[in-house]
């Protein structure tokens, strides 16, 4: 592949136990990130794959453990500050803004770094407008990276399933993350979208070095690009490793890849 | 034929990214000003500018706050009146009250009060959506309806509650004449609408519709939900302040707090739901409609069925016809006079080719 050099852990996450009311949804789960890895959370349905994306980037906020993103002891924090931190991320079920063109979209994904307040942009002199046409600019860099020049004004409702999902990752790439999450990013696509998939997630890993967690089904696709893999269910953890160690380990196959009976 | 942009190569983003983009819009919009600046005041007479004009350019101005909150912004409000009624009573009680004061402030003034109003009860937003949050607004227009009857401070203890709005005069020139006062409120409507556009179309904007899209994805990304929402109750209510203190100072002089009723928030709501919902031309097609249409019907009820029907009739005949009109346009177009009027472009592009 790639000169990328996978770097030191950036995210460590210790004894996670993540509660709603009665239902445990996470247990006494650690694991770490490194940096410029791709890392891949699979298991069943309902093992807490998605909730740990959500605890990964403040959506959830786990009742134990310890969460340390770049050297920093992580306090109780909102979405919006995982965002300023350098974390995006994608949903299972596209979560797109239904009533913007792609173009807005995905001008959307760089609102933490325009700085202008809406004084400013009503009136519309100094920097708002210069701000709109710099970040326009880097925007037609994710544009033409991921391929959607042709459909940019467009407004999503109007596009195919598989293009909505790679408007969702424009829309997260134009923030410049530092880590990207990805959940099911492949759910429901024909084999030319997932390999189209494929192909973005490993050049955005390749030439922006953006660390990648993702959750994926696909466990061709899972074994093919990640270079380590957490193995998750019923909210526990079952297997991590590489795509090797996990495919031998027995408890992973019984839980999981499915077993001769 | 002659509304097409082939040709027209943008090589700028800001060239892209103008309001118009197409040289045919932007002709037209300048020609469409030019027209309201210079020729109207000229050519429409006394009634024409008091009864239909100015009052259509200021529901246009109230109607366009709401769609900064209802229609980008995805809060529904059913508050807008009261909204009105506090810049009108604001900007009085600050010309009333402070000496010298100059009445484009005090207009600013009174959409800041209204602001500040909106805010706070656009609280209960961070908790509660929709339907909900419709109900909860009903609170906003009962209360501060309440509140400026009830507390005579507020209409200087006269003894019905109605204020009289104070002349309009900016640096020596009084504004008496219809065609000034409709100059007046047409200078300050189309700045605020350019304003509107601006923020629309810049990262306020889309904050503000991403949150009403998706809210969740829309704070991942990055939005204070809470900043977001509160800043769309404020920026609405601020214009609808603005509409309120133009519609006692421009439109009708005297007014009372009992003027900004529920009647008045739902017509202006039906003015965005028929003009089209998120969108800032459409504020002024369903302005048009709800302030056009029923004196339109007036008058050929009037012209054709006088001698026919009986005058009890015909006034009713009139607002049957009015309601089945909103019908039908909602059946034909449901996002609003707005999209019709783009589909009408889209066509037009074409024409006279079927491809």
């Amino acid at each position: 592949m790639s000169g990328r050099k996978i770097g030191d852990v950036i995210l460590d996450l210790q004894n996670i136990s993540l509660r709603f009311g009665g239902v445990k949804a996470l247990t006494n789960i650690s694991f770490d990130v490194r940096e410029h890895e791709i890392r891949a959370i699979i298991g069943p349905n309902g093992a807490g794959k998605s909730s740990m994306l959500n605890v990964i980037n403040g959506v959830y906020h786990p009742q134990e453990g310890r969460i340390n993103f770049h050297g920093e002891e992580r306090r109780r924090m909102e979405p919006h500050m995982a965002a300023k931190q350098g974390i995006s991320r994608t949903f299972q079920n596209i979560a797109l803004f239904k009533g913007m063109s792609v173009l807005d979209n995905v001008m959307t994904g760089r609102i933490t770094k325009m700085k202008a307040n809406f004084l400013e942009q009503a009136i519309r002199i100094g920097r708002a407008g210069r701000e709109e046409i710099e970040h326009r600019k880097k925007v037609e860099e994710v544009i033409d990276f991921l391929e959607i020049q042709h459909i940019r004004k467009t407004p999503v409702g109007r596009l195919p399933y598989g293009l909505q999902k790679r408007v969702e990752l424009a829309r997260a790439l134009a923030a410049e993350p530092t880590m990207l999450l990805l959940d099911e990013p492949m759910a429901g696509m024909n084999v030319e979208e997932k390999q189209d998939m494929c192909r973005f997630i490993l050049d955005v890993n390749d030439q922006f070095g953006t660390t990648i967690v993702l959750i994926e089904h696909d466990m061709g696709v899972v074994m093919d690009i990640s270079d380590r893999v957490v193995v998750l269910d019923y909210g526990k953890k079952i297997g991590d490793g590489t795509p090797d160690e996990v495919r031998n380990n027995q408890e992973v196959i019984s839980a999981y890849l499915g077993v001769a009976h | 034929m002659f509304y097409r942009e082939a040709g027209q190569f943008k090589t700028s983003y800001a060239a892209d990214q103008q309001i118009f983009p197409i040289t045919q819009d932007r002709v037209g919009v300048l020609l469409i000003l030019a027209f309201a600046f210079l020729a109207v005041p000229v050519l429409f007479n006394e009634y024409w500018l008091k009864a239909i004009l100015i009052p259509f350019l200021i529901f246009s101005l109230a109607a366009l706050g709401l769609n900064i909150l209802t229609g980008y912004a995805g809060q529904l409000s059913l508050g807008s009146a009261a909204f009105m009624a506090v810049g009108a009573f604001a900007s009085y009680n600050f010309m009333l009250r402070i000496d010298g004061m100059p009445i484009l402030l005090a207009f600013a003034l009174g959409g800041l009060s209204a602001a500040l109003v909106g805010i706070a009860f656009g609280l209960p937003s961070l908790r509660i959506k929709g339907f909900y949050l419709a109900v909860a607004t009903l609170a906003a227009q009962f209360f501060i309806v309440w509140a400026l009857t009830k507390f005579g401070w507020f209409s200087n203890y006269s003894s019905s509650g109605v204020i009289s709005a104070q002349e309009m005069e900016i640096l020596g020139y009084k504004f008496v004449t219809p065609e000034a006062k409709y100059l007046l409120v047409l200078a300050i409507v189309v700045l605020l609408a350019l304003a509107a556009k601006n923020m629309v179309r810049s990262s306020v904007g889309r904050a503000w519709m991403a949150v009403r899209d998706m809210d969740v994805a829309a704070e991942v990304i990055g939005i204070r939900i809470m900043h977001t929402k509160l800043l769309a109750f404020a920026v609405s209510s601020f214009y609808c302040g603005v509409a309120g203190a133009l519609y006692a100072y421009a439109y009708i002089g005297t007014v009372e707090p009992e003027g900004f009723n529920l009647d008045l928030s739902f017509k202006i709501l039906f003015m965005i739901i028929i003009g089209g919902v998120g969108s800032i031309v459409g504020a002024f097609l369903g302005a048009a409609f709800i302030v056009l249409l029923p004196i339109a019907l007036d008058v050929m009820v009037q012209e054709w069925l006088s001698g026919i029907l009986s005058p009890s009739i015909s006034s009713n005949l009139q607002l049957i016809v009015f309601g089945g009109l909103i019908i039908f346009f909602l059946i034909v177009e449901p996002h609003g006079l707005a999209r019709l009027w783009q589909i009408g472009k889209e066509k037009l592009r074409l024409w006279p080719f079927p491809h």
